[in-house]
């Protein structure tokens, strides 16, 4: 599976377009965690907690995109985006979309 | 009276902490981008005539920041007579440049040459956002090319 977020695949031709795809997950995180956090904003710095977080939850938004696209007999994902929303207090929304084709 | 005395300790903590980090992470900072040089970073949408014939792949960094203490008060203060608070200037191009480091570190780890499209974008994380202070995130990712089409790179999961 090729994937990435230009509109081509170079050295590649589009057969066909096949649709959107997309993967999101909805993830919160760990209490203790949250403390931690809590105490982070006082000295400031890098959450690693939260990256690590989001990070896991960008691969798996991406691993479930991928696999819809395999289920719908895709070999490429172009044209892929990646949005991220807070919806509660300490969770997050991670949506990937893209566009799945088939390439020669 | 006692919360006076935990506000003011938690100015001083975040003024001291918070600076020594900022310069340790500016000098980091800097060095890891020399050593990056090679590795392109393009905006630009559509791969160049010398990589026709290339593997892609996407490849992403991304770092969460939070303010110190210290800029959360200067901040405040700022905001009433406005201006630029430079403060959160200097945190989000540092988170910037982080992740634009991750997201090369992880091309490399591909065997990309170049890195086009590369987007940011930022989004809030709503941990503490009832106290006022935001924790903030910041995703680069983009497109990597590389040239060696004989051998497919090892995947990153």
């Amino acid at each position: 599976m090729l994937i990435s977020n230009i509109d081509v695949i170079p050295g590649k031709n589009i057969v066909q377009h096949i649709g959107l795809v997309q993967g999101s997950t909805v993830r919160a995180k760990h209490v203790g965690k949250d403390i931690l956090a809590g105490l982070r904003n006082i000295v400031g710095g890098e959450l690693s907690a939260y990256t690590e977080l989001l990070q896991e939850s960008r691969q798996s938004a991406t691993d479930r995109m991928i696999a819809q696209a395999q289920d719908l007999g895709a070999n490429a994902i172009i044209n892929i985006r990646f949005s991220t929303a807070a919806i509660a207090a300490g969770a997050s929304e991670i949506l990937a979309y893209g566009t799945a084709v088939i390439i020669d | 009276m006692t919360n006076l005395f935990i506000l003011i300790t938690m100015i001083i903590m975040g003024f001291y902490f918070g600076r020594v980090a900022e310069r340790r992470h500016y000098s980091s900072l800097s060095s890891r981008e020399k050593a990056f040089r090679e590795l392109q970073v393009l905006t630009i949408r559509r791969p160049p005539n010398s990589h026709r014939e290339c593997h892609t792949n996407l490849v992403c960094g991304s770092t969460v920041v939070s303010v110190d203490f210290f800029k959360v008060f200067i901040a405040g203060f700022k905001n009433i007579i406005g201006g630029r608070l430079t403060a959160y200037e200097s945190l989000l191009e540092r988170a910037r440049r982080e992740a634009i480091l991750r997201m090369q570190e992880h091309a490399l780890r591909l065997g990309a040459t170049m890195i086009i499209n590369a987007r940011f974008e930022t989004s809030r994380v709503s941990g503490n956002a009832s106290q006022g202070i935001g924790s903030v995130e910041i995703l680069a990712y983009g497109t990597a090319l590389s040239l060696n089409t004989a051998k497919p790179p090892i995947p990153d999961r």
